[in-house]
């Protein structure tokens, strides 16, 4: 009898004692992010801490959000679209092309735009699903042609955007831009599928277990065609929201947005639900690779360490993730 | 052996805490030289924690003690590194690799070179020809390894393993090796396995089949929670007195009672074909365990996956009730809608997911039932699936556990509860109890049978004549793809099943010594 209370006992206390590491795991990046804000606020507090700055990281890099949050459910499905930010740079340059030099209306041309991205996004899945051809080859493809393509179109940097679009990104509300809210509630539909939806959790099985997912009667097919081609087309609502928040059209902009989102894709995925794609450990990711950027910049330290700085957390992400992927099972 | 020899392996206080749970306690291990050690005990009972710390995957708690041919070992046993101290393993998967040749398979990673790491493959070819001949494999180096079959690929996994001890007087340990084997190749593996030993190799047998460990070994070690319950040789057990020390308690009843079945029809399948498949007619009875056996590759293993649609058939009817299908034309998908549910054999590739909760695992068929209001509600889909996992006798309780953290016989029983949870009309199982203790088995079969007794139709493919006799009402033979004969009522018994699948099968020597 004492045996049994005493076990009882020291594994309640050991439950316990194993819950604050688990916390601490799962919201290390959180704390990460607050001590940067910390760091960089005692370093350099005129300029860091201004409002402004703030405004600055919420705004203006909420598109790097919407793509990366766009990139989840194919990753979550196990399909690499590395096509995405070239994606959104035809969307962008398209938009821009249309309004600005054609004179087009608004709204034509970001139909258009979407259209172009939701083709690139249904050619994808045809060469990936049905054609079986591994995803991350087939995406490189198609980046660096719609990349071409995007030039081929306009080369140069026009400005002059529609001023309604421009509302529906710049406006503010509690100080922030729009964009900032269209992130915010695409990052909140995110998480409401994967954490709430039998879609959710099949797109995981998907990714996890293609095999077992299809003896479950799930419609495998279907759903990494259905994540690739959303995939796109939230690309695509990037691009026409970033020309919307910049007024004005870069046609070179956009591809170098692929390896940030992937960074903060991957890791987003070692946050919240370590080893898993998520939708709040994506926007923790996002805004803390965005926030170390934006105060390295204001130390003054700019150029190279921009790609040193995403190149590493890319590699630092994959590998937690990795590792938090193979704890899970080992039951460590 | 003479005396002065010291033991091959000399283990002491071997013992393993994971988190305040005590998995392996104070284990001691002598092999001497050409011994054959079983080691024995249900999943979950120390066993692959004791092999784990062999390989260095583990580090033991302090005060463990490992000599090898009398030289103490530090521990931990550092990985990669068992074979240089004369300790090599084949794993149940076997480690081979499909693509590859059998003298890629024996030496990659050891291939001699010459200046300009040139691989003299000339002279490879005659060492791999050496290093076969001892095992009676006398086949051209550059057989495919897909060519090869079962038993040759256990046989060539042992001349790997043991080429990569520099001595004779090594351990070879094989965990689990013959749980992919027919039955009747598993002498000519024994065979292998004497032969290694009569060199004067130790070797550590790791087995859930009770009766191979009793055929092929010399002492048995026994694990029960964690302990050593028993050590022994081998000729002071019989099959009830072994199966008694790993379970704790004597298994009477290991199959339930019989039962009745009805007059309803299930399902009837008719002229079904696909791969190795031709011309299955068959009709099951609600309340009907029908089982399909032959040897391996004789095709009964894939009429639950043609049936399914999770392989396309080329051919065939199958009528469930009122609906008849076409078989090239059933999915998955529309199989689990007309109530049929497939367990297949391999557990953590096509069964479950090992990073997936067990919860999650379970409860991936009915899922959209646990939605209220357009939300999943989580405590009621684990609630769920926690019951299941109590009914099932699922050890631990707790649906929030990866699957991959269970035990082989535990993800066995939650992945059968996944399909229970579908209630079928139609249960399809591949290989029900591949790599299951004897606990957990008993507690599939007792499932099985009580679904059965309440209207399931079942069918069954396995190789395991004893189980197939025991819980089936009728047991189908295959042959090249087809139904060479039927087995009911007294005349099923496991010699007949075992009698029927091998007549017309060329003898085994000469299957074995196939050169190329």
């Amino acid at each position: 009898m004492i045996d049994g209370r005493q076990s009882v006992w020291m594994e309640r206390k050991e439950h316990m004692n194993s819950r604050l590491p688990v916390y601490l795991n799962r919201y290390a990046l959180l704390l990460a992010w607050i001590a940067i804000i910390i760091i960089f606020g005692a370093l350099e507090p005129e300029l860091f801490l201004r409002p402004r700055n703030f405004l600055t990281i919420f705004s203006e890099r909420s598109i790097l959000l919407i793509l990366t949050l766009g990139m989840l459910p194919g990753l979550a499905a196990g399909e690499y679209d590395l096509s995405t930010a070239s994606t959104m740079g035809l969307s962008f340059v398209i938009l821009g092309w249309l309004n600005i030099i054609h004179g087009w209306p608004v709204a034509p041309a970001i139909l258009v735009a979407l259209a172009a991205a939701l083709v690139v996004g249904i050619v994808n899945a045809v060469v990936i699903v049905i054609l079986k051809v591994p995803s991350i080859v087939a995406t490189l493809g198609m980046a660096t042609l719609l990349a071409g393509a995007a030039l081929g179109i306009n080369n140069l940097i026009v400005s002059g955007i529609s001023e309604s679009l421009v509302n529906v990104a710049r406006t503010k509300l509690f100080g922030l831009q729009l964009v900032f809210f269209y992130a915010l509630a695409l990052t909140l539909i995110l998480w409401y599928v994967f954490a709430y939806t039998p879609l959710g959790r099949y797109i995981y099985f998907v990714g996890a277990g293609r095999d077992v997912a299809r003896l479950t009667g799930i419609r495998v097919d279907a759903i990494r065609a259905g994540t690739l081609i959303a995939g796109s087309v939230i690309a695509g609502l990037a691009g026409v929201l970033l020309a919307g928040r910049n007024g004005s059209v870069d046609p070179n902009f956009a591809p170098g947005l692929l390896l940030p989102a992937f960074a903060g894709a991957f890791l987003g995925s070692t946050t919240v639900t370590p080893g898993r794609f998520n939708a709040w450990g994506t926007f923790i990711a996002v805004y803390f690779l965005v926030t170390g950027i934006n105060g390295l910049q204001l130390m003054k330290i700019t150029g190279w360490v921009e790609q040193v700085f995403f190149g590493a957390a890319l590699i630092i992400g994959v590998v937690f993730s990795h590792l938090a992927g193979r704890r899970r099972i080992a039951g460590v | 052996m003479p005396d002065s020899l010291p033991p091959i392996l000399e283990a002491k206080g071997f013992a393993k805490t994971f988190g305040g749970r005590t998995v392996l306690r104070e284990a001691d291990m002598t092999i001497g030289p050409g011994e054959i050690r079983g080691l024995v005990g249900q999943n979950g009972s120390g066993k692959s924690t004791f092999i784990k710390i062999l390989s260095g995957y583990h580090n033991p708690d302090p005060g463990a003690v490992l000599k090898i041919r009398g030289q103490p070992v530090n521990l931990p046993v550092p990985l990669d590194e068992p074979a240089r101290l004369g300790i090599s393993f084949v794993h149940q998967d076997l480690g081979l690799f499909e693509a590859g040749t059998v003298l890629e398979n024996l030496l990659v990673g050891r291939y001699e070179t010459r200046p300009g790491w040139r691989i003299p493959w000339r002279s490879e070819k005659q060492r791999t020809r050496q290093m076969l001949e001892p095992f009676g494999l006398n086949m051209d180096p550059a057989t495919p390894l897909t060519q090869l079959s079962e038993v040759e690929r256990a046989i060539l996994a042992i001349a790997r393993a043991m080429s990569g001890l520099d001595t004779e007087d090594g351990l070879l340990v094989l965990d689990e090796p013959t749980s992919r084997l027919p039955r009747n190749e598993v002498d000519t593996f024994f065979d292998a396995v004497r032969d290694v030993a009569a060199r004067g190799t130790g070797v550590l047998f790791v087995s859930h089949r009770s009766e191979e460990v009793l055929a092929l070994t010399d002492t048995i070690t026994v694990l029960r929670d964690g302990r050593i319950v028993a050590d022994h040789p081998t000729a002071s057990f019989t099959e009830q007195t072994l199966v008694k020390a790993i379970l704790g308690f004597s298994l009477q009843h290991l199959y339930p009672e019989s039962h009745h079945t009805t007059q309803d029809v299930a399902m009837t399948v008719t002229d079904l074909s696909g791969p190795s498949v031709e011309g299955f007619s068959a009709t099951v009875h609600r309340g009907e365990i029908i089982g399909l056996t032959g040897l391996l590759g004789m095709g009964h293993d894939m009429v639950p996956h043609l049936i399914f649609g999770s392989v396309p058939a080329t051919g065939g009817r199958i009528e469930l009730g009122d609906a008849v299908h076409s078989a090239h034309e059933i999915s998955p998908r529309q199989a689990m809608d007309a109530g049929l549910a497939l367990l297949p054999s391999n557990r953590l590739r096509q069964g479950g997911v090992a990073g997936a909760t067990a919860g999650e695992n379970i409860t991936l068929p009915i899922l959209p039932g646990f939605r209220v209001k357009g939300f999943l509600r989580r405590r009621r889909e684990y609630g769920s699936a926690e019951r299941l996992m109590d009914r099932f006798k699922v050890e631990p309780v707790d649906a929030g556990l990866p699957l991959g953290t269970f035990s082989g016989g535990n993800q066995q029983k939650s992945l059968i509860a996944k399909w229970f949870a579908t209630q079928p009309r139609l249960l399809l199982l591949d290989e029900p109890t591949h790599g299951v203790d004897v606990g957990s088995k008993r507690e599939i079969f007792k499932h099985l049978r009580d679904s059965a007794e309440s209207g399931t139709g079942i069918v069954i493919a396995s190789v395991e004549a004893e189980d197939l006799a025991q819980i089936c009402d009728r047991v189908l033979i295959f042959r090249d793809g087809r139904v060479v004969s039927e087995l009911a009522g007294s005349r099923l018994t496991a010699g007949r099943i075992r009698q029927q699948t091998l007549i017309g099968m060329p003898a085994l020597k000469t299957a074995v010594q196939r050169s190329g």
